[in-house]
């Protein structure tokens, strides 16, 4: 145990099982960028895969939504130690994307418009762990959310679903993203609170 | 390690506002920090309770002592003891400094525009001291803006360093009541104030711009749309919701 401090009650909003070590519950939905929002007109959004044989699959807006969409119930944590309780998204798994993707690489990755990347390994995308979302609570993603859509990996820290995104590429060894390569930690699991590096 | 809890030592506490405080924290063994990281600071209560929160630092290379400035929340839960309770004298735990984005370094070549919406002129003073502190003779320029005079932060060292600095620009904007004698009346900030205020893009300045998400999202798009290249924009919000009034 650490250093008292006396006269310190809090409010008990980290009493829930459902909050990893460190976090507190939130109802707002902050906003944490590094910069400027890019925008990007649905028209001249797509989604791309690159495997590491130069290979490259490629899915314009329409395209993405005539994939089977499923519903997502999740809470989501942030680095900030904010964490959100049961969000409802809506978008497509990463499994349907990557059921034609041959690839023996591990590491991934994703690049958004607006350049940000983070580095995601290939097992934490698949089995129904990560989706492309477009929308949150029934409604359109907003632009200062990642619209038009972004990635959602939530058993990750929220810095991995990358706001905005634009694809992922198949990576021969784990490199470090945005926020991985300024402090924070090269995983990201908020059970294990490996919020920085 | 930046990522272990280590105890800090309060060692001064003054007000800087009726509902904020600056914070002195001494760490055994802490070598400075980057003028823009954060800490986080854990509380424990009694009974083993904990709650963690991250402040920005005020300050830039003082070795083992770093100020971090906290504002009061209402309903928040860490920020009223750090405000009211905490004394000198007591410990905590903190971790970091951390953060290797929204900094600026000493050797840093570009001017810098510095965008502040109230409490977030916390991270932004750490830069203007530690390029004060530094032979760094870029030019820098801040802009305030704050509901009133009575809110803000590092008042007589930011009147003082607007007078007397030659590398550094002090404009504050007044949202809700202005200072006695000031030119004109309270009022929104707009972009066509913004963007008369700022260094002009042509000067390419490097641009930081913190404040609640609502004041950080406005500032920015209004600065993208006047021709500020995007890559030369960092921001660092706080706070759901508020806006620029």
């Amino acid at each position: 145990m650490g250093i008292i401090s006396s006269g310190f009650h809090g409010k008990r909003r980290t009493g829930n099982p459902a909050l990893p070590p460190g976090q507190y519950e939130t109802a707002s939905f902050p906003v944490l960028t590094a910069g400027p929002a890019p925008y990007i007109a649905n028209a001249d959004w797509e989604f791309f895969i690159r495997t590491e044989t130069g290979q490259r699959r490629a899915w314009s807006w329409e395209e993405f939504l005539a994939l089977p969409q499923v519903d997502i119930q999740t809470d989501i944590h942030c680095v900030t130690s904010w964490s959100k309780l049961g969000t409802s998204w809506r978008g497509v798994s990463l499994d349907t994307l990557f059921e034609d993707v041959e690839t023996t690489s591990e590491f991934t990755t994703a690049h958004s418009y607006g350049g940000y990347t983070t580095n995601v390994p290939l097992q934490d995308l698949l089995d129904g762990q990560a989706w492309v979302a477009w929308e949150f609570g029934g409604e359109p993603l907003e632009r200062a959310h990642g619209g038009p859509a972004r990635l959602l990996v939530p058993h990750l820290y929220f810095w991995k679903s990358a706001k905005w995104i634009n694809g992922i590429e198949l990576m021969p060894h784990d490199v470090a993203g945005f926020w991985e390569s300024n402090g924070y930690h090269i995983n990201g699991d908020p059970w294990r609170e490996e919020r920085y590096s | 390690m930046s990522t272990l809890w280590r105890v800090a030592e309060v060692v001064s506490g003054v007000p800087e506002t009726e509902s904020s405080r600056t914070i002195g924290l001494r760490v055994d063994g802490l070598n400075g920090n980057l003028a823009g990281q954060h800490i986080d600071i854990r509380l424990t209560a009694d009974d083993g309770y904990t709650a963690v929160r991250s402040y920005s630092v005020a300050t830039a290379g003082m070795d083992e002592i770093l100020e971090i400035t906290v504002d009061e929340l209402a309903n928040g839960e860490v920020s009223p003891y750090l405000v009211r309770d905490l004394m000198v004298g007591d410990q905590l735990e903190i971790r970091g400094p951390v953060g290797g984005w929204f900094v600026w370094r000493p050797t840093d070549p570009n001017p810098v525009q510095l965008i502040a919406g109230g409490s977030g002129i916390v991270p932004l003073m750490s830069m203007i001291r530690a390029h004060e502190a530094s032979e760094n003779p870029s030019q820098f320029r801040l802009l305030y803006s704050l509901k009133s005079p009575e809110t803000g932060f590092y008042r007589e060292e930011l009147l003082t360093l607007g007078q007397e600095s030659p590398k550094l620009t002090v404009d504050h904007f007044y949202t809700r009541k202005v200072p006695a004698g000031w030119p004109s009346a309270p009022k929104r900030l707009t972009a066509e104030t913004l963007l008369a205020n700022i260094l002009p893009a042509d000067a390419a300045p490097d641009i930081f711009i913190c404040g609640q998400t609502m004041f950080v999202e406005t500032a920015t798009e209004w600065m993208v749309q006047a021709g500020y290249p995007t890559g030369s924009i960092k921001t660092e919000r706080f706070g759901g919701t508020g806006g620029i009034r």
